[in-house]
């Protein structure tokens, strides 16, 4: 049974709080009791996944929470939208569409979220401490929270994701709880060879791979003796979101809450321990990639998540300021955007033929030309939704190969050790 | 035959199964302007899945799922109800709620552990969370 505080049932009861301040609750409190919580927990921050535009339904749902005085209390940012806001003509949605999305943004900011518009949060200052209750949406996002912050939140949808920041609450339960964030499966990487470890491309690889034995469960990560970069962390986490369920991934030695693997576990043993294989790795890699035409690309996207300003300098780096022959769509947020511009990255970068998508990206809203195509990406997340959102087909590569591609035209790649 | 499962959002349906045969995310999964099955090699790619029971084993992926069962509610082309394979997370029960908040149609909501049924059952599902085949 859900235990409500005085304080809840005064807002759920009482003529002082909102209208929608009193829905928001209402919903949090129905989905706890849904979810079988004993009580709510009250949190640091919020992020909203619910800002991107799908269809007129949220815009009405957001809209009526906002024009009811619903207000967020809690620190809240926001993901994506479907508009690039600095530059408005990228995003080819319909007059009507345009206007649903920007109402659906404006609802938001109506409502005091801080309007980040990224779905990487943890790149422009939200980055909530390890043991801190946070209600966040956007599957990478989560994962990462839990991951590599140790910060504390379930995969939470649209909608509940908004309402538990204008409750300042979200329901006791899951990876809120310590007992739920200990790992059910150890999935163990010792036996791959060292070089594989170094790919550029190992991370998101093994992020799909986690993601599909994981599934829902929490799982640990034992044998990369390394250290891992937090856009490497990013690249699995995001990919392991993708093909699973994933919110929380221990990597031992790595992740702040996998320090070592009995403690992981809860000095329990492992309900199941997989050794990863290299023909399980070959296998995801090439399954990331959709077409088999070593042929013409159309474009390279890049980012999702978010490109980081290492990753653009790296980016420049590696292209040796060689032009591009085919667009290379860079996604970021406005903050890393302003960050590159005053290091002079930016304008070096288009130069070369990236094209900047602000705000948004070119996998959740129409940006890319024509109904379909090759898109050859470094990004796992990318490779998975492209073809079904866009009508792209993906060809996935390391950075370096993206790069060469673009430079080239065409697909080419160094699969190096994953013949 | 007749099963129980755990309630997430309790109403009443019957109709024919759709089990999805490989797991889903809503988002980039299913299009929220037909409720096709829109994901690439996906074995059910181009099947509706407006006013069927559909059997998600394995809910997985985007966060903005909800969003898009949402808009299949408020469209009026969404499944009859739903039968979850988890209850761990509340991506895809929040949309009924919202749904229910704005005035719309609702459907039911069932989680059971592995749940079986297969595609062309017809199954009714009562408000107890009990479910019955016809």
């Amino acid at each position: 049974m859900l235990e409500l505080t005085e304080e809840e049932k005064a807002i759920l009861n009482s003529e002082l709080a909102t209208t929608g301040d009193k829905t928001a609750l209402s919903i949090v409190v129905k989905a706890a009791e849904m979810l079988g919580a004993k009580r709510l927990v009250k949190i640091t921050s919020s992020h909203i996944d619910g800002c991107l535009y799908h269809g007129d339904s949220g815009v009405l749902f957001c809209e009526n929470l906002a024009k009811n005085g619903a207000k967020a209390k809690v620190p809240t940012t926001t993901n994506v939208g479907a508009l690039n806001f600095i530059k408005t003509n990228q995003a080819k949605l319909s007059s009507e569409k345009l206007q649903m999305a920007q109402r659906l943004m404006d609802a938001h900011i109506n409502m005091g979220c801080t309007p980040s518009w990224t779905c990487a949060p943890y790149q422009i200052g939200a980055r909530p401490k390890k043991g801190e209750q946070v209600a966040w949406g956007e599957s990478n996002a989560v994962a990462f929270a839990n991951t590599v912050l140790g910060a504390r939140t379930n995969r939470y949808g649209d909608f509940l994701d908004i309402a538990c920041a204008v409750s300042g609450r979200a329901p006791y339960y899951g990876l809120h709880c310590d007992k739920n964030r200990n790992a059910e499966i150890l999935l163990d990487v010792t036996d791959l060879p060292e070089n594989v470890k170094g790919e550029d491309t190992f991370f998101p690889v093994l992020g799909s791979v986690i993601g599909r034995l994981a599934g829902d469960r929490v799982c640990a990560v034992s044998g990369i003796n390394k250290i891992a970069s937090e856009d490497q962390l990013k690249a699995l986490c995001a990919a392991a979101a993708s093909t699973g369920a994933v919110g929380l991934v221990h990597i031992i030695g790595i992740t702040p809450e996998a320090t070592n693997l009995p403690n992981v576990f809860g000095n329990e043993r492992p309900k199941e321990i997989l050794s990863i294989d290299m023909d399980m790795m070959k296998g995801a890699f090439h399954k990331l990639s959709q077409t088999k035409q070593a042929g013409k690309i159309d474009c390279v996207a890049l980012g999702s998540p978010h490109f980081s300003i290492s990753e653009c300098k790296k980016l420049l780096e590696v292209s040796e300021e060689k032009d591009f022959k085919v667009p290379v769509y860079v996604c970021t947020n406005r903050h890393t955007a302003q960050e590159l511009k005053a290091q002079n990255i930016y304008s070096k970068l288009e130069r070369l033929g990236v094209v900047f998508i602000i705000d948004t990206c070119v996998v959740v809203t129409p940006i890319l030309p024509g109904s379909g195509g090759i898109m050859m990406t470094n990004s796992a997340k990318f490779a998975h939704y492209s073809a079904g959102n866009t009508g792209y087909r993906p060809i996935f590569g390391s950075l370096a190969d993206c790069i060469k591609s673009a430079q080239n035209g065409y697909a080419t790649l160094n699969y190096g050790p994953w013949k | 035959m007749s099963w129980c499962g755990q309630v997430l959002y309790s109403g009443t349906a019957k109709g024919t199964v759709l089990r999805l045969e490989a797991p889903i995310s809503f988002w980039g999964g299913i299009s929220p302007d037909n409720a096709e099955v829109v994901l690439e090699n996906h074995p059910q790619r181009g099947l509706k899945i407006t006013d069927k029971i559909l059997i998600v084993p394995d809910p997985i992926g985007s966060s903005s799922s909800a969003a898009i069962l949402l808009e299949l509610l408020y469209a009026k082309i969404a499944p009859k109800g739903l039968i979850l394979g988890t209850n761990k997370d509340a991506i895809l029960p929040i949309s009924v709620l919202v749904a229910e908040q704005m005035g719309w149609n609702t459907i039911p909501i069932i989680a059971m552990e592995n749940p079986t049924f297969k595609s062309g059952e017809e199954l009714e599902i009562k408000t107890d969370g009990t479910i019955h085949s016809i």
